[in-house]
């Protein structure tokens, strides 16, 4: 059992999963665990992050110094396979009229996007489920941070999460004992520290899924699975094999020491473990079946290694494909009983799609120049952070929601852009003087990138293109956006404060303003809201477990399903959900009412 | 007219991408729309063996042109004690890969690149009759003298300054990024460190006066 090559030798499933990332991967990892017969199915290649992790490699090795291009958009290392905003013989469009292009990215790969992100791991608090009653717009959660808290509990300990609690407004505490300790800071960090203090603007450890000691499996495996000796077994003796942080090499790597959160670091090898989980690579899913009553009978999917049309059929599908691709999936999912596609008598199966809204700023700081070399690979990314400090005077801002701001700088793995600086502080020198400027420099530079919430609006939607398939006959999606004033004044306020930051810090930057500040929709990669939960079949697609309110034996579990998109990266949260849902659905099951 | 400086913006894209690709700054790249890649399937840049890494184009520059290449990055960035010379650790075979890849900028680069190793070539002729190699270090280094501040150029050889100015950029991009070079520049990661993270040392903290700020509980 595991991978299967064999097409044919498929059994009896209780569940089909439709993607392996952070929402399919909790998924399947708790039902195996609990003697589910669960089928996974994933579009793209198999993947072993400890054989394949280009943990050391150095740029002169790479091609192009392994500087980014668009075959390769973060870097020839980056993790990511067959994938980024294009992926070969897979288009998207823009709708005709949309003001901006969207850039959808993805994966195809075991593990899927899960492979390639920043490891922050913030809980959404309090005010981030009840939105709209703070200030009229967007949508409620059908649950509050309570029904939730216990899950990222649980969540952050199977993972394994830096950080700390700090007791602020809104940015919720874990339970004791549950977090790791952060590492400490590096130069840049606390000189942000020390000049935001001026600015009122906290600095304080970031959460991050990277383990900075080893885990103690046997007792946290006993923790997380009382009742379920098997799980335990597995658990505790995967997590005793998980390595602690080394302090170097990026995460968007992927970790052959498994000390980062992967799908397939932490939830695929207990899953595979339990000997209840099979999984079908390069099965890119076309559609849900049903059957006459209305029911959810399996999957149609293109097998990409004979592009051979196939079928798997379960008692309950999954579908934890990605915001977009589960939208797409269920819309070309049309039959006679569910003509506009599945799960979509709302119609709000491809509405309310949100993106982060993100917007960066860097400054050369003088401060940082010729200090004595240190280390400061650290943990892979991020120390430390900013969350949202403006809860008090929202009011006077000019839009609705917050960011938080993530810092990084110094001394990093050299590349091609290290010394561009030099282009402005250091013209026409070269020769010997020339490396004098290159130390001098390098690395006395800080970057701030704002990660803020966008607020679901009409204008933000995907759906079928009427025309055009992608390699494998599947009706491509098409993209229509439109950024309201909140974001647009959202990203001037950014670029405003990361200026006076800088400025404080005795640099200097020029900050930009209006549409001009925003990154490009889809560029943050946190799509969220195209198959919102709600507490009514009316106007949501599915309940707060990610059930489907037309099709009882359908779920998803993915960002699809959130109805608002803070600005806290939705990975753990997801995860949390999909705990939450597998104990419904297993519940459910069990009573029979599924 | 073409343009005499990387404008400012250009290179904190170029700042931030680095970053990015060390999830410093994740996701702060290049504001360029995705385009359909360079090759439509199977792609050994899309999935890469990280084991036998491959730069799938041809690369367009010739012996006479490496040679001066040569010269030229050494020029720029002279070999020593502390670090190698740019020629002895393959720079000119790196920028003939650079210049013949695929993507638009690289594209833009091959022109400056190649125009300009023509241009030079003619200015040391018209001035001493040899070809740039053959010239004194004297001689070379008063060329590049007159090309190299790209507002003190005279404007008839603003063709050599924007040349200059790039090859400089990419030879300070291809020797840092360098490994050989890490050292000397003041890069001393990417090496395993067991126990916790040691942080930054008390000699910097003492001197930027980080102190009052180091408690993060």
């Amino acid at each position: 059992m595991a991978l299967l090559t064999d097409r044919k030798s498929l059994r009896e499933y209780d569940v089909i999963i439709v993607g392996s990332g952070a929402g399919g991967g909790m998924m399947a990892m708790q039902l195996s665990l609990n003697g589910m017969k669960v089928l996974m199915l994933e579009a793209g290649r198999n993947y072993e992050p400890v054989k394949e992790t280009p943990m050391f490699n150095t740029p002169e090795q790479a091609p192009l110094r392994a500087k980014g291009t668009p075959d390769r958009p973060f870097g020839y290392y980056d993790a990511t396979v067959d994938g980024g905003w294009q992926v070969p013989g897979e288009p998207y469009a823009d709708k005709p009229g949309t003001q901006g292009e969207f850039w959808w990215w993805r994966a195809r790969m075991l593990g899927g996007r899960t492979n390639h992100w920043g490891r922050i791991s913030l809980r959404f608090g309090p005010y981030d489920f009840k939105p709209k009653d703070r200030d009229g717009l967007g949508f409620n959660w059908p649950i509050n941070y309570e029904d939730l808290a216990p899950y990222y509990d649980k969540t952050e300990m199977m993972v394994g999460i830096y950080g700390s609690n700090e007791g602020m407004e809104n940015t919720p505490d874990s339970s004791p004992g549950v977090l790791q300790p952060p590492p400490k800071p590096r130069v840049g960090e606390l000189l942000a520290k020390k000049h935001c203090k001026t600015l009122n603007i906290p600095v304080i450890p970031i959460h991050r899924a990277v383990l900075s000691q080893p885990m103690d499996g046997p007792k946290l495996a006993a923790k997380l699975f009382p009742d379920n000796p098997v799980a335990q077994k597995i658990v505790a003796k995967d997590m005793s094999s998980r390595a602690a942080c080394f302090w170097a090499t990026d995460c968007t790597r992927g970790c052959s020491i498994r000390a980062n959160f992967q799908s397939t670091t932490v939830l695929i090898p207990p899953a595979l473990a339990s000997g209840n989980l099979d999984i079908i690579t390069d099965a890119m899913v076309r559609e849900v079946m049903v059957d006459d009553s209305g029911k959810a009978t399996g999957v149609h999917y293109m097998d990409k290694q004979t592009r051979a049309d196939s079928v798997a059929k379960a008692r309950v599908v999954i579908v934890c494909a990605s915001t977009c691709e589960t939208a797409r999936i269920l819309l070309n999912s049309k039959s006679k009983l569910f003509p506009n596609g599945l799960a979509n008598s709302s119609g709000q199966v491809g509405r309310n799609l949100t993106d982060t809204v993100g917007s960066g700023l860097s400054g050369h700081i003088p401060a940082m120049e010729n200090l004595p070399p240190y280390n400061e690979d650290g943990a892979g990314g991020s120390h430390v952070y900013s969350p949202w400090w403006n809860y008090k005077n929202q009011e006077k801002l000019g839009f609705a929601r917050g960011y938080h701001i993530e810092m990084g700088g110094g001394r990093t793995m050299p590349g091609m852009g290290s010394l561009a600086i030099l282009d402005i502080t250091s013209p026409g020198i070269y020769g010997k003087k020339l490396k004098e400027e290159a130390r001098r420099y390098y690395g006395a530079t800080m970057g701030f990138a704002g990660r803020g919430e966008m607020i679901p609006n009409e204008n933000c939607y995907c759906e079928i293109d009427p025309s055009r398939t992608d390699q494998w006959g599947i009706p491509i999606l098409q993209f229509h956006w439109k950024w309201s004033d909140h974001e647009i004044n959202q990203a001037s306020h950014m670029q405003t404060t990361f200026a006076q930051i800088i400025t404080e810090m005795g640099g200097t930057a020029t900050p930009r303003s209006g549409i001009d500040a925003l990154n490009k929709p889809g560029q943050i990669i946190h799509e969220a809201g195209t198959a919102r939960m709600g507490s009514s079949a009316t106007d949501s697609v599915v309940n707060s477990f990610g059930q489907s309110w037309d099709v009882k034996n359908l779920f998803l579990m993915d960002g699809s399903i959130l109805p608002s998109n803070p600005d806290k990266n939705l990975t753990l949260t997801v995860m949390a959900l999909a705990w939450r849902s597998s104990d419904y659905l297993m519940a459910e099951m069990k009573s029979g009412n599924i | 007219m073409h343009e005499t400086t990387v404008s400012r913006r250009d290179i904190f894209k170029l700042l931030a991408a680095a970053s990015a690709a060390g999830a410093m700054l994740p996701k702060q790249l290049a504001a360029q729309a995705p385009r359909p890649l360079t090759r439509p399937f199977k792609n050994p840049l899309t999935d890469p063996d990280f084991l036998n890494p491959v730069a799938p184009w041809e690369k367009p520059l010739v012996d006479t042109e490496l040679a001066t290449l040569a010269v030229l990055c050494d020029l720029i960035i002279p070999g020593d004690a502390d670090s190698p010379a740019p020629s002895k650790i393959g720079l000119p075979d790196f920028l003939n890969e650079w210049v013949g890849a695929p993507y638009d900028d690289n594209r833009a680069d091959y022109e400056i690149i190649r125009g300009g190793l023509a241009w030079i070539s003619t200015r040391s002729n018209s001035l001493h009759a040899l070809p740039f190699i053959k010239l004194t270090e004297a001689q070379q280094t008063a060329i590049l003298d007159s090309i190299c501040h790209p507002a003190n150029t005279a404007p008839e050889l603003s063709y050599g300054s924007r040349f200059f100015q790039k090859l400089r950029l990419l030879t300070l991009g291809g020797y840092y990024s360098h490994s050989s070079t890490w050292k000397s520049l003041g890069y001393v990661g990417n090496i395993p460190i067991a126990g916790p993270y040691p942080g930054v040392p008390d000699e910097i903290i003492k001197l930027l006066g980080l102190g009052d700020v180091i408690d993060f509980r």
